[in-house]
């Protein structure tokens, strides 16, 4: 899976980087999402889908990735 | 086709149930409303028709909805009790950012959003635990049969926010009894109102000395910023002194006894201190004490689950009886501080999520750790029914809680 942050969007609640420290950080001017790793596989697929489940606005989404 | 909204309108719920029957649970009859998620309701005072959400499900989609607004002013209530929505709105003060919608909001809400990350909550631990040592002190010098809500509940919390606000604490006894006025269901709505002045006012005649003597704290930055007025400094300072006051107080004080009255899941705590973190979330899912219901006017008419609601219609989450949705929570009216309870919505969803939750977190987890190693034998000090409780206060919680060790 790859995902996407639409930083636009992002209201600083930090629930990714505490679902999912691995893959999300907070800036330090406003706490808007930093994405450490886009591409998250094997067990952190999970933390990163509920990462995306828990985000209040709506920033975070998991984009589909065509394989040819 | 969508079936019409007035069919059988002299059945519907003459607004959301609060009494409660229980300690910890969501009013019966509130949960007894569940079978139908979104619902139509009557609005208090005028018996307006609207709208109520009690299921998971949807209240994530009406609350992260950019067709649901608070900036509006609210003159309705889910309950005969005017709600804070409508004291507070009715004066809305600049900077309020609760009140506003985008762009206004974001603007606003975007100044303070940074010092509420997770890393700056991480700095703040030691802070934090030293305040909570200190009332511990002071619970053991007040002796068994302590008042937990006055001597630790209240003051830790509210501790922590006057010191990153820069708001001196030794002008608690004004800024704790206009807060809790303004959250006060009960009182006159003039008097909240005059409230809700009273503590703007307070804050705002705090921002030229922070202007002209800046300290290390958020008020000074605020007052700092040239795109922001004075009213502003005051209104975003005033909704975070509010904010950071009752809620994570009434979490302590209702959290305390709920694991009083569990004494197995109170065992398991102290057995196995690496459940802090989830248990934490899990008193949060049960107790969700922000009870009052989570209001949104419809600016736009909007399909949600096959219904329309139209555009002015009132729309309320109830987020307690969200909390115990059995479609989303397996077992939802059993406290199990085991469980996993992500996606509970005590802290609201959508836009206006709690600004504060990351900071509430942290003071729960180092609150409660630290309280039950200090008071390893912790009990009530009068029998459970006698603890007062309050359902007519905007967040809920108890009034007092002797407790002895």
């Amino acid at each position: 899976m790859r995902i996407a942050a639409d930083r636009e969007r992002c209201t600083s609640s930090g629930m990714c980087a505490l679902t999912a420290p691995e893959l999300f950080d907070q800036d330090d001017e406003d706490g808007r999402v930093v994405v450490l790793d886009d591409a998250p596989l094997g067990a952190d697929t999970g933390d990163a889908a509920a990462a995306i489940e828990l985000c209040p606005s709506g920033a975070l989404t998991a984009v589909d990735e065509h394989q040819d | 086709m969508i079936a019409s909204e007035t069919a059988s309108s002299e059945d519907l719920p003459h607004g959301m149930p609060y009494h409660r029957d229980t300690r910890h649970d969501p009013p019966a009859a509130l949960m007894a409303l569940q079978d139908q998620p979104l619902r139509r309701m009557r609005y208090y005072p005028d018996d307006v028709e609207g709208w109520l959400v009690t299921g998971h499900a949807l209240a994530r989609q009406v609350l992260a909805d950019p067709r649901f607004l608070t900036g509006e002013r609210f003159v309705r209530s889910p309950t005969d009790l005017p709600h804070f929505f409508v004291s507070s709105s009715e004066h809305v003060p600049p900077g309020f950012f609760f009140f506003k919608d985008p762009p206004e909001h974001t603007r606003l809400r975007r100044k303070v959003t940074g010092v509420f990350t997770l890393k700056r909550m991480r700095d703040l631990e030691p802070r934090i635990a030293d305040i909570v040592d200190d009332r511990i002190a002071a619970m053991k010098d007040a002796g068994s049969g302590a008042d937990l809500f006055q001597e630790f509940a209240l003051p830790v919390p509210s501790l922590v926010i006057c010191e990153m606000l820069g708001v001196p604490y030794a002008d608690r006894d004004h800024f704790q009894r206009t807060s809790s006025a303004i959250f006060d269901q009960a009182m006159p709505i003039e008097q909240r109102n005059e409230a809700t002045g009273e503590l703007f006012g307070y804050v705002h005649g705090l921002v030229p000395a922070k202007r002209a003597r800046p300290g290390d704290d958020l008020l000074s930055t605020l007052a700092a910023d040239d795109d922001l007025t004075d009213d502003e400094v005051a209104g975003i300072g005033m909704i975070l002194l509010l904010g950071g006051h009752e809620t994570t107080a009434h979490m302590f004080g209702l959290g305390t006894l709920a694991l009083l009255e569990h004494p197995d899941q109170l065992a398991r705590l102290r057995s196995e201190p690496e459940l802090m973190t989830g248990a934490v979330e899990e008193l949060l899912r049960f107790l969700t004490v922000a009870h009052a219901g989570m209001m949104r006017i419809v600016k736009e008419d909007a399909e949600i689950d096959g219904r329309i609601l139209r555009a002015g219609e009132y729309v309320t989450v109830a987020p307690h009886a969200v909390n115990r949705d059995p479609a989303y929570f397996d077992r939802p009216d059993e406290l199990d501080l085991g469980r996993n309870s992500q996606g509970h919505m005590a802290f609201g969803h959508g836009i206006h999520q709690c600004i504060g939750q990351q900071l509430a977190r942290v003071e729960m987890r180092i609150g409660f750790a630290r309280l039950l190693e200090a008071f390893p034998g912790l009990r009530l000090a009068v029998p459970a029914d006698q603890v007062p409780l309050r359902t007519d206060m905007f967040i809920y919680g108890v009034g007092a809680l002797p407790v002895a060790w």
